[in-house]
Formats: C-alpha cells, sequence, structure tokens
C-alpha cells in the first residue's frame, strides 16, 4: 500500500530538485552572459551551426506544413463556399500556432539534440574537468554561447517557417486550386494583426527559445559521464523540451488574450 | 575553433534573412505600415456596427481606399468609428457612410458613397450621413412581426363582417 504512495513522493521530489538546479543553472547562464568576457567568436559560431544547419529542415518543413494547410483548408472551405478565406486560414494557423511551435519542435530535434550530445560528450571525456583545471569556467565558455545562440535563432527560424508556409499555401491554393492571387492575400493581410498575432507569435518563438536553450545545455552539462548517460541524456531533452513546448504553448496563447 | 570568413558570410545572410522574414510579417502581413503618416483620418457615428472590426476595409465603388482604425463609443452612446484614408482623397461633405456586408455572412465593411457638395471634408471632421449595418436577424424579427400582426387585422376584419 505504501510503495506507490512512496513512488509518488519520491517522483515529486526528484521533480522539485531538478527544476531548483535548473533555475540555478539558469542563474549561472546569466551571469556569464552579464559578466566580460563576451564570448562573441563562439556566439556566432553557435549562431551558423544551430541556426544556418537547421535553415534547410524549417524551410522544407514550412512550405510542406503550408501547402497541405491550403489543400486541407482548401477542402473545406469549399463546402461552404467560403475558399475566399482560405489565406486567413492558412495565414492564421501557421502565424498563430504551427510557425512557433513547430519550428521549436524541429530546433528541439535538430539543433537542441546534438547541443546535448556535443556538451554531454565533453563530460564523457572530461574534457569539462580540464578546462575547470585551468580555471575556465565551462558555464561562461561552452554553455552560454550555445543558449544564447538558441534563443537567437529561434525568432527568425520560426519567421522563415511562417514564410515559407505562405509561400507554400499561396502556391497550392492559388496555383492548383484556382483561388484568385489577390483575394488569398487580402484575406490573409486583413485577418492577421501585427499585436495579436505577429507579436505574439514572436514572444512564443522566443520563450521557446529560452525553454529549448535551457534544457538542451543542462541535460548535457548534468549527463552522466558515459555514453549510456550522453544517449539517455539526448533522448531525454527531445522528449522533456518537447512536452514544455507544447505545455508553455498553452498559457502563452491564453496569457496573450486573443 | 572555426574561423572561416565564408562561414561567418553564411551566418550573417542567414540573421538576414530571417529578420528580413519578421519585417515582412510585420510589415505586408501584419498590417503594421498601412498607418503610416499624411493619411486622412475621419469619424463616422452608427447606430449599429453589427459586429464591425477593426482593420475592416473601407471602400469607394469596391476599391480599398483605408481601413477602420478604432471602434469607440460617443456621449451620446452611438458607435464612434475612425476610419484612415488615403491622404489623397478629396471627399465632399455629403457623403455617406454605411456598414454593408460581403456576402450574406461574410465580413463587415464600410462603404462610402460620395455626395455632390462642393466643400470638402476635412482631416479629424465627421461625416455627418451614415447607415447602419442591417442586422437580419432583427429584419426577420420585424417581418414575423408584421406579418403576425397583418393575420391578427384580417381575423377582426373576418370576425367583424357577419
Amino acid at each position: 500500500m505504501r510503495a506507490p504512495i512512496e513512488a509518488l513522493g519520491r517522483f515529486v521530489l526528484r521533480f522539485v530538485d531538478e527544476l531548483g538546479r535548473l533555475a540555478g543553472f539558469a542563474v549561472s547562464i546569466a551571469r556569464a552572459l552579464l559578466t566580460p568576457p563576451i564570448r562573441l567568436r563562439a556566439f556566432v559560431d553557435e549562431l551558423f551551426k544551430l541556426g544556418v544547419l537547421s535553415l534547410v529542415i524549417i524551410c522544407v518543413s514550412g512550405l510542406a506544413v503550408g501547402m497541405v494547410l491550403s489543400l486541407q483548408g482548401y477542402n473545406t472551405l469549399v463546402r461552404f463556399g467560403a475558399e475566399q478565406s482560405l489565406g486567413a486560414v492558412v495565414g492564421l494557423s501557421l502565424v498563430r500556432e504551427l510557425g512557433p511551435v513547430l519550428t521549436a519542435l524541429l530546433a528541439t530535434g535538430r539543433a537542441g539534440s546534438a547541443t546535448t550530445a556535443e556538451i554531454g560528450t565533453m563530460v564523457a571525456t572530461e574534457q569539462l574537468d580540464g578546462l575547470r583545471m585551468m580555471s575556465v569556467d565551462p558555464v561562461d565558455l561552452i554553455v552560454t554561447p550555445r543558449a544564447l545562440a538558441m534563443v537567437t535563432v529561434m525568432p527568425l527560424l520560426s519567421a522563415l517557417f511562417i514564410t515559407a508556409g505562405l509561400f507554400g499555401g499561396y502556391l497550392v491554393g492559388v496555383g492548383l486550386m484556382g483561388v484568385d492571387g489577390g483575394v488569398y492575400m487580402t484575406s490573409l493581410q486583413s485577418a492577421v494583426d501585427f499585436r495579436d498575432d505577429v507579436l505574439g507569435s514572436l514572444l512564443k518563438a522566443l520563450v521557446f527559445g529560452v525553454l529549448v536553450g535551457l534544457i538542451a545545455t543542462y541535460r548535457g552539462y548534468t549527463s552522466a559521464p558515459t555514453s549510456v548517460g550522453v544517449s539517455s541524456a539526448t533522448t531525454s531533452t527531445v522528449v522533456v523540451a518537447s512536452v514544455t513546448i507544447l505545455i508553455f504553448d498553452y498559457f502563452l496563447t491564453a496569457l496573450w488574450g486573443v | 575553433m572555426r574561423r572561416s570568413p565564408v562561414l561567418d558570410f553564411v551566418t550573417g545572410l542567414f540573421v538576414l534573412a530571417g529578420l528580413g522574414a519578421v519585417a515582412y510579417l510585420s510589415l505586408t502581413i501584419g498590417g503594421l505600415s498601412y498607418r503610416g503618416p499624411g493619411g486622412l483620418t475621419l469619424y463616422a457615428a452608427f447606430d449599429q456596427t453589427g459586429g464591425l472590426k477593426t482593420r475592416a476595409p473601407v471602400v469607394i465603388s469596391g476599391v480599398k481606399v483605408g481601413q477602420v482604425s478604432a471602434i469607440g463609443l460617443d456621449e451620446h452612446y452611438r458607435a464612434r468609428v475612425t476610419l484612415d484614408l488615403d491622404g489623397s482623397l478629396k471627399l465632399p461633405v455629403d457623403t455617406t457612410a454605411s456598414i454593408v456586408t460581403a456576402g450574406i455572412l461574410g465580413d463587415r465593411y464600410i462603404s462610402l458613397q460620395l455626395g455632390a457638395e462642393e466643400q470638402l471634408l476635412k482631416p479629424g471632421e465627421e461625416i455627418g450621413f451614415t447607415e447602419s449595418a442591417l442586422i437580419l436577424e432583427r429584419l426577420i424579427g420585424k417581418l414575423v412581426h408584421n406579418a403576425d400582426i397583418g393575420k391578427s387585422d384580417g381575423t377582426d376584419k373576418e370576425g367583424g363582417q357577419p
């Protein structure tokens, strides 16, 4: 009888403990960010790895999502004779939800897991200990540029995803289904509002960037120094970050109040 | 550490493309650009807006010339609608603003019918002649009501004849 309650208690304690460690980790990143030296070189290198290398998957996914959204939307709307609202359907879905969320999920899989694996391997091969021996703070040199690059890259990738999606939607809606191009763009532009939609979308992407950056670096930094430890840390990054993104998405949407 | 100028260049391009996409979404899609200076701002009071929304288009003969920028109440509790119009428009003072619907269930927008007066509306003035939105439910309600009255009148007459 006691065993399941004990297990529950252990789980909650471990969760709270982990949350506290994560918060402490975030504080040490913030401190490294605010105190010199500024690691600009490392930051730009990470921008390349996290941003440019994710560009192809983001654009292709955006295009595909926009196209299928347009196709589905058209087939549903045409039943009500409302296919002139296709632009609004595609635009609002992409800008409000699919853009930031899918970008964050893709970036987690593409860049977050790579970051965890990289830092985890450094832990396993005692590179971080080596840095500490030379009295270089690994949080400052290794972790902070990666976390900051993830935060920077996410809104940019999300905006590119949405733009690719709108283009894909236009391609199918106008090119394939024969909706008038002007009607599509008018419906798109009159439905999407700057403050309610675009700003909220960028804010979401920014928050997701912070979450993914924090979780990915934390998991790598605290991974067990074995090959099993690195692989389970990588898995855990993808699982935890994906679930956190989806949960935060709900609350961000609710709080933005539209 | 890699120190290749090509990679830096590509990274710079990526950041520029990302910022370009943000700007495109904000300005073209989000409609941030329409609030530029040099526009003509007019007001119009309506008894009933019938679900008119901000950013609804304002048209003359079906051509978009501006948009609704704000909807509020005036001191007489009528709906006060702010219209952001193209600065080059010359509208006579007896212009009529009416709220119309695109299709039966479509979005509301404002249509302007120009008058014949020589004098022109100046920025910040109020459009005097307005036509409120047609509410379908009320129209049907009135119709049913009138039909009922007509029927009861008919029975009264039948009852009075013999």
